[in-house]
């Protein structure tokens, strides 16, 4: 382990653009909002690019610690930082993808007044994930954990004035604070049983112990708790629900915070946490079966979606499936390389989604768009790239992380295999769909003119897309714009660069060269009994096999989108009539957050009303407080007759007293 | 020879119809020689001790314990008129302004 | 034996006068009681010696106090008492509590104290003794009591005098008006 004194910096960049956009930026030009921003995000990024250069396997991994934190007897915990291939892989990504979101977001935030608080909540944003992804004991991630949290919190519920924006904000951070405490208890039983929760330390720890194939034990336990965690973070079963309502968020942060980065801590997480897991077979299980009935069910819940971002939400949910597959399988290297491709995609289906909202005034309904593919160039056809990578087609990036995650699947379990190629063909339906119903055929979405008078019927669609446009688009801005136009170049840049990585992006995964880089962190001695990480001589007629599958299948997606979609558009509403209340289960997301209000929301708030504040809170303390300044009021209310201005009464009372006092004295006396 | 409690228990009485007089009685000057009835009492009480106990101060403090019942006698009649003056009345129980 | 007919005697009238005290609504026989107590006081003290003392009571109490509170009774033209609302509690408690004071001192002086029998003229205390003790060790009280009272006259003067009295003795220059105000309150 090798010091290297400026890790720390790459976080204290961007807090340090957070601060100062967060306390002087009010009053400050956009000029320099964006100046501060970006340099400091741009600076971070750059020192990336600069230890990665220099990073060397042998002299991994790098280390710094910063300040001594807690101290308690055995246990320490300190503000530490470490670099090994896997945090540099997810260094990389975050301060890359980051800044370019950061560029894109300039062109489109700026005409929000709440600009100054966007861009300093993204650099707090940035600050909060690269102490996570950096970090070198779990409390320093746990730091990052809640923070990210925290800064999704903020974002989501950035246009705050809108009561849907509040809200989802507010569920966001209430479910993952429902994974979190699963995430302590994790902490809490690691501190425990091994006194540390430094990666080094721990881990040499757990190393020598031998895999509990019997029953669940400890390390099982510490296992699906940290399951429980990332499942709350990174959008899975049962805790997916905040993610879908996260897109009230502006459009990047929905790209940078809910694709790209934040909701991918969890498989960060369960990648660092490997050496627990292999020796944790049951566990692993666990992992791989939330991943895959995720990635499945997400798919099955897109196809029948109208908003584009959320068709885009639940791929997300659906392709984290596909990673945790990959880690339940133990092909942690497959996920993290899955992770880094999709950053890219997605990054990128959000980012190409949010420009042509942008470019049509704030609409989100696909059922008003279309025909798009003339008045955006550019935006269609990164896009399109895009949607390739992600259906899988070869030789973009999302061909190779995803055929390297099926065909380590079907090494495992032929039933993992299975249902992960029926999702990758629901993956390429749902997302060329998208395709047809927002670029294809002809647009929709009112007259080409904006029509102040109201009289045809045409300006009457008009007139309620505007109203749509408060209602769905939020403080985004009145653009009246009338008819499509494309993003200016701020916007588009960051789109063209992520294209291009999504196109060339995959081949580092080509020979698996990506895997051998990562080997000094998942591969380690390997015992007899471990679920083994490395791969095992399946043939390579089977690998070409599986691989010729997937890529029919997607085409077959494909194909069944066109045809719904492109050349038969009355297909869908009869397909769906015929399926009557099975369609509408699935429109309306399986009425899982109403299952959710029944089960636990609701009783949750009654109880509270009743029972902690009605009762308790009302009934006792207030009860209690006012209940005795009232005893005291009655109290003083009977003692005041006393003085009742009655002479002789005072004398009474003095005879009295006077009497009391010799009884006393005579006792003492005599006693 | 008389024990010396004899005299003691004499200037309990005196002393104990001093308060019930100033319990009893509802004019005001009434009271007032009541009170006076009180001190009475007490002068007893020290002359005796001083006899028992041959301390001559016993009786000099009778004397300035006359002093200040004759001062306070005094003004406490220039009260009575001036109160009497505003209410009208010496009925203690109708000078009751000051309850709550 | 003397000593004690003489007691009885002069205890008896004591306590009469007491109870004739409480016993009339009318203050001047109230008052004539209390000269009755006062005087039999007196001759308790001449028993106990108290020479000075019992001529200060009789010259003092009975003669200056008392003729003072004559003075006051007929000035304010005191009637009989009547009977007014009055105060439960004074009954309740006041009583109660004054008896068992009384009973209690009693009972104490008589069978737990350590007194003695004392003889007639047990602590002769004449005017020479008294002197001697006065302008001696008790000098600084004797001269307090002396401003005691200046300052006892002087408010007694103020408080019972009227206002347009007080009023006329301001050095300051009154106005017209003021005496007219302060005339019609006299009448109240």
């Amino acid at each position: 382990m090798t010091p290297n004194k400026y890790l720390w910096l790459i976080p204290m960049f961007p807090l340090a653009g957070a601060a100062i956009n967060g306390f002087f930026g009010r009053h400050s030009s956009r000029k320099a909002i964006t100046a501060v921003a970006l340099t400091l995000c741009g600076a971070s990024f750059v020192l990336a690019l600069i230890i990665a250069a220099g990073f060397s396997s042998a002299s991994a991994p790098y280390y710094f610690d910063l300040a001594h934190w807690l101290r308690s007897g055995d246990f320490h915990a300190d503000f530490s930082f470490y670099l090994d291939q896997l945090s540099l892989v997810m260094m990389l990504v975050v301060t890359g993808v980051g800044f370019l979101i950061h560029i894109y977001s300039v062109g489109y935030m700026w005409e929000d007044d709440g600009y100054y608080r966007f861009m300093s909540y993204l650099n707090l944003f940035m600050f909060f994930m690269l102490t996570l992804v950096l970090a070198k004991n779990y409390l320093m991630m746990f730091i990052g954990w809640e923070g990210v949290g925290l800064a999704s919190y903020l974002l989501i519920g950035f246009w705050f004035t809108k009561d849907s924006a509040a809200s989802a904000g507010k569920k966001a951070f209430i479910v993952n604070r429902i994974g979190d405490f699963g995430f302590l208890i994790a902490l809490f039983l690691l501190i425990k049983h091994f006194g540390t929760l430094d990666y080094p330390a721990l881990f040499a720890k757990i190393q020598p112990l031998s895999p509990e194939t019997a029953g669940v034990g400890l390390l099982t336990s510490i296992g699906i708790l940290l399951m429980v965690g990332a499942a709350g973070k990174s959008a899975q079963i049962p805790l997916y629900v905040w993610l879908p309502d996260a897109m009230e968020g502006p459009t990047p942060v929905s790209a940078l915070i809910h694709a790209a980065t934040m909701v991918t801590a969890g498989v960060y997480m369960v990648a660092r946490s490997h050496v627990i897991f292999e020796r944790a077979p049951s566990a692993m299980t666990v992992v791989a079966i939330i991943g895959t009935l995720t990635a499945l069910f997400a798919a099955t819940i897109g196809i029948a979606q109208t908003d584009i971002k959320k068709v885009l939400a639940y791929s997300t949910v659906s392709q984290l499936g596909y990673m945790f597959m990959a880690c339940g399988v133990g092909a942690f290297s497959a996920g993290i390389f899955h992770l880094m491709t999709h950053a890219f995609f997605k990054g990128l289906l959000f980012l190409a989604a949010g420009s042509v909202i942008h470019g049509i005034g704030g609409e989100q309904d696909m059922r008003k768009m279309g025909g798009l593919r003339t008045y955006m160039p550019w935006t269609f056809a990164t896009m399109g790239i895009a949607t390739l990578a992600i259906a899988g087609i070869p030789p973009l990036a999302g061909f190779w992380s995803k055929d390297e995650i099926l065909a380590r699947a079907f090494d495992e379990n032929w039933v993992y295999w299975l249902i992960g190629l029926i999702t990758a063909f629901i993956t390429s339906f749902y997302m060329f769909r998208l395709m047809y119903m927002t670029f294809g055929g002809d647009y929709r979405g009112g007259s080409a003119a904006h029509d102040v008078t109201h009289q045809s019927a045409d300006a009457h669609a008009m007139h309620d897309k505007h109203a749509t446009d408060d209602t769905a688009h939020g403080g985004h801005g009145d653009h009246s714009h009338g008819e499509p136009h494309e993003s200016p170049w701020v916007m588009l840049g960051p789109l063209v660069i992520l294209a291009l990585l999504s196109l060339f992006g995959g081949f580092v995964g080509i020979g698996d060269r990506f895997e051998h880089f990562l080997d000094p962190v998942f591969r380690a001695p390997v015992e007899p009994g471990l679920v083994a990480s490395s791969r095992e001589a399946a043939s390579k007629t089977i690998e070409y096999t599986l691989m010729c599958i997937s890529v029919t299948v997607a085409g077959f997606g494909w194909f069944l989108a066109w045809l719904l979609y492109s050349s038969k558009p009355q297909l869908p509403a009869r397909i769906a009539e015929r399926m009557g209340n099975l369609y509408k289960a699935v429109a309306n997301k399986y009425y899982v957050d109403e299952l959710y209000a029944v089960l636990f929301v609701n009783p949750l708030i009654d109880g509270s009303a009743t029972v902690l504040w009605h009762g308790i809170d009302q009934g006792v303390i207030d009860a209690t407080v006012n209940g005795s300044a009232d005893a005291a009021r009655r109290v003083s209310d009977e003692v005041r007759h006393m003085q009742s201005g009655n002479l002789r009464s005072y004398a009474g009372w003095v005879a009295a007293g006077g009497a009391l006092v010799v009884a006393y004295m005579v006792w003492m006396g005599i006693r | 020879m008389v024990p010396l409690s004899y005299y003691l228990v004499l200037s309990g009485i005196l002393f104990g119809c001093g308060v019930l007089g100033f319990l009893i009685k509802r004019n005001i000057i009434t009271i007032f020689m009541s009170i006076e009835l009180m001190l009475n009492g007490v002068n007893l009480s020290f002359v005796a001790f001083a006899a028992q106990w041959h301390a001559l101060s016993g009786q000099i403090f009778v004397f300035f314990v006359m002093v200040v019942a004759a001062a306070e006698a005094a003004v406490g009649l220039a009260i009575i008129i001036a109160v009497y003056r505003t209410r009208e009345t010496l009925n203690v129980d109708q000078v009751n302004l000051l309850k709550l | 034996m003397l000593h004690l007919i003489l007691f009885l005697f002069f205890g008896t009238l004591c306590v009469a006068g007491a109870v004739n005290l409480l016993a009339h609504t009318h203050p001047i026989n109230s008052a004539l009681s209390l000269i009755v107590v006062m005087a039999s006081l007196a001759g308790e003290y001449l028993l106990l010696g108290a020479e000075f003392v019992a001529a200060i009571q009789v010259i003092v109490y009975a003669g200056a106090i008392m003729v003072l509170f004559i003075f006051v009774i007929m000035l304010l033209n005191a009637g009989a008492e009547e009977h007014s609302g009055g105060s439960r509690i004074a009954i309740l408690l006041g009583i109660p509590g004054a008896v068992i004071g009384f009973v209690l001192v009693a009972w104490t002086v008589l069978f737990h104290a350590n007194t003695v029998s004392v003889p007639i003229g047990a602590e002769h205390g004449g005017p020479t003794e008294i002197a001697r003790l006065l302008f001696g060790p008790f000098l600084l009280p004797f001269e307090i009591t002396s401003v005691l009272i200046l300052i006892a006259i002087m408010g007694a003067v103020v408080l019972a005098s009227k206002p347009e009295a007080i009023a006329k003795r301001q050095p300051h220059p009154v106005s017209s008006e003021t005496h007219e105000l302060a005339g019609a309150g006299k009448g109240r």
